[in-house]
């Protein structure tokens, strides 16, 4: 297996960058927070201002040190569900494509079961009936989460994995006596990468959507910050209406921001699996610079090479 | 007709998880919550509903699981959901009231969402590269708003800042309910923003998906061909699209879930009287037979669209009906 090759398109690099933010944001925010964000010993329903940022909640609380001390909770929760839910995708997702047969059947129907029962009521009704320890474990949270998100990744690892399997190197593999076990994990698992990453990130941003809804409801503890929380918060105290922007709007837009950084990453991947669709993410300059028309011919897929940064016509699938 | 036949027998089978979820989650959960609720409910209650509560999950009866298993499906089959404990009436009688908003307000928004976002991207993919490419970035950004933050901002804006949409329940409360042009006419008003709302956070997944296929689709030689004929730029792209959208309606099925669960919250910011603010203020009261019964409906409506999309299919893929005969 060659070095894997980054893509490098301007969405990529933004989609990085906002992510790299919000990850460094998870480790620092709680320490950089000014003040404690429970504690109500401030004026309520101050307007930002250079002490309070972003002013003080209903109850006198520091909206600024919310939004810090909550990416941690929302990150944690949305890692946890996201990683445990690719190892199960992985899991059902490689099994089923690689083993066939009844295996196969049995997997897909597992996961097809997953995929066609609506998400959230599944998580609102098994959330309900947990006892209120459960509910401020970030842990706990995250595992009923990825329970209701593994399904799609490993319905694309399986699709995936039935197409590599009957290449050639893999054949050879098999002859040479590699154990199943081993061609799995050494041989196709690699291969997979790509469409691995994509599932991730696919994921995390389901797991932050999920998360955040289930606090928003008033579903997990509210003495744990997280951005839904504090929406939460500002729903029940009218902040929309009292035109309190500065309370419900930032973390709103955190999410928001977290999830196009995600997706952003996620294009990048898309490209690299699919050649055809990088052309359109190239930036007029480099289109200009290697003499491409400003609208790719019909039937002529434009493909730019990174080393030489050269592009040339080449007629695909011909 | 093999691929209806076992997208249908997979509803089946989905359909009996749920139940069975359904059934086993409140006797499985750590820390017996059905229990500790009927120990708060106590002298709020009368002896009669306690009894009832204690039927339906199974507390302290003589019978063994699978007793109260085949009990629980028989009632299922009779159509009985149990009695809300917060409203005193029967759960079957407090969701039919609700499930039509429900399915109008998502269903509309579900068609509306596929076809804008279908059409979008069918050009952004024919003109890739152009401008037009500034718009997915825009649309990632909607995709990623929670569609209840999304709802609260459009809400503060355009209802009660600006006064362009009514907002607030699904009707004006000036008009009867009725067959009559005025209660149209105000529940459509109402709605707008709703399904505005749901369009633009659902709308982006169709968009990215057809532009995708679309760019693939280009480099099609029958498209080659079709300019080749010299076929207007217009019938082109169609044949292209025509083509590029079957994956998209291949995952309309997969996809309505996802629809669903965000719209439900929709529907709480905008209180709307349907499916999803019923299910969170059974939430809030942890009315539990009211939030199992509300999970039961949503996932066979559910499971019913599903169906109705896969049935989309089948008519626009001669492929699925030839399959049977080769």
């Amino acid at each position: 297996m060659s070095a894997i090759r980054i893509p490098r398109s301007p969405k990529v690099l933004i989609g990085a960058g906002i992510v790299a933010f919000f990850a460094v944001l998870t480790i620092i925010g709680p320490y950089l927070a000014p003040y404690n964000p429970s504690a109500t010993n401030f004026n309520a329903n101050l307007t930002p201002s250079s002490t309070h940022w972003l002013g003080t909640t209903a109850l006198g609380q520091d909206i600024f040190s919310q939004l810090l001390v909550g990416a941690r909770a929302t990150m944690i929760v949305a890692i946890v569900a996201g990683v445990v839910a690719t190892i199960l995708s992985i899991t059902v997702g490689v099994a089923a494509g690689y083993l066939g047969g009844k295996t196969d059947e049995g997997l897909s129907l597992l996961s097809n079961v997953f995929l066609a029962i609506p998400g959230l009521p599944l998580l609102i009704v098994i959330d309900s009936y947990l006892p209120t320890a459960g509910r401020s474990n970030s842990f706990v949270i995250g595992l009923v989460i990825s329970l209701t998100g593994w399904a799609w990744g490993a319905r694309v690892l399986r699709a995936q994995t039935m197409s590599l399997r009957n290449r050639d190197f893999v054949e050879a593999a098999r002859i040479i006596g590699e154990s199943r076990f081993r061609v799995m994990v050494f041989e196709i698992a690699p291969n997979l990468l790509p469409v691995l990453a994509s599932s991730l990130l696919f994921t995390i941003l389901y797991s932050i959507g999920a998360y955040v809804t289930l606090a928003y409801v008033g579903l997990t503890s509210t003495a744990v910050w997280n951005w839904g929380t504090m929406l939460y918060w500002a729903q029940a105290n009218n902040a929309p209406l009292a035109n309190q922007w500065y309370w419900f709007v930032p973390p709103g837009v955190c999410i928001a921001l977290i999830g196009t950084g995600l997706a952003l990453m996620n294009f990048g991947i898309d490209e690299f699996i699919n050649p055809r669709l990088r052309a359109g993410g190239l930036s007029a300059k480099v289109r200009r610079a290697s003499g491409l028309p400003r609208r790719p011919r019909l039937g002529f897929t434009p493909v730019a090479r990174p080393r030489e940064m050269s592009a040339v016509g080449t007629k695909v699938g011909a | 007709m093999r691929m209806l036949a076992r997208r249908l027998s997979l509803y089946l089978v989905t359909a009996w998880v749920a139940i069975t979820v359904n059934f086993l989650l409140p006797r499985m959960m750590p820390g017996n919550p059905v229990q500790q609720l009927i120990g708060k409910l106590t002298g709020r209650i009368t002896p009669q509903q306690v009894h009832a509560i204690e039927l339906a999950f199974g507390i302290g009866l003589n019978q063994g699981l699978w007793a109260q298993y085949t009990g629980y499906l028989h009632q299922l089959v009779l159509g009985n959901l149990g009695v809300s404990i917060t409203l005193s009436t029967p759960v079957a009688t407090v969701l039919k009231s609700a499930v039509p908003w429900t399915v109008g307000l998502i269903g509309v928004s579900t068609i509306l969402s596929f076809l804008l976002g279908t059409i979008s991207g069918a050009l952004l993919g024919w003109f890739r590269g152009s401008r037009m490419d500034s718009v997915i970035p825009v649309a990632t950004f909607f995709q990623a708003v929670p569609y209840f933050f999304l709802g609260t901002v459009m809400l503060l804006v355009f209802g009660s800042s600006l006064h362009w949409f009514p907002v607030l329940g699904a009707y004006s409360q000036s008009v009867t309910p009725g067959w009559h042009w005025n209660f149209i006419f105000s529940l459509v008003r109402y709605g707008e923003l709703p399904v505005i709302t749901i369009v633009l956070s659902s709308m982006a997944g169709w968009m990215l998906g057809m532009r995708n296929m679309m760019i693939t689709m280009i480099a099609e030689d029958f498209v080659l061909m079709a300019v080749a004929k010299g076929l207007p730029r217009r019938k082109v792209i169609m044949h292209a699209a025509r083509n590029a959208v079957l994956p998209s309606v291949a995952n309309l099925s997969l996809a309505i879930g996802l629809v669903v669960s965000g719209a439900l919250l929709v529907e709480l910011v905008f209180n709307y009287p349907g499916v999803g603010n019923l299910l969170l203020q059974a939430v809030l009261n942890e009315d539990y037979p009211l939030i199992q019964g509300i999970f039961l409906v949503i996932t066979m409506t559910v499971l019913g669209a599903n169906l109705l999309a896969d049935i989309f299919y089948f008519v626009l893929d001669p492929r699925t009906r030839t399959e049977a005969a080769v």
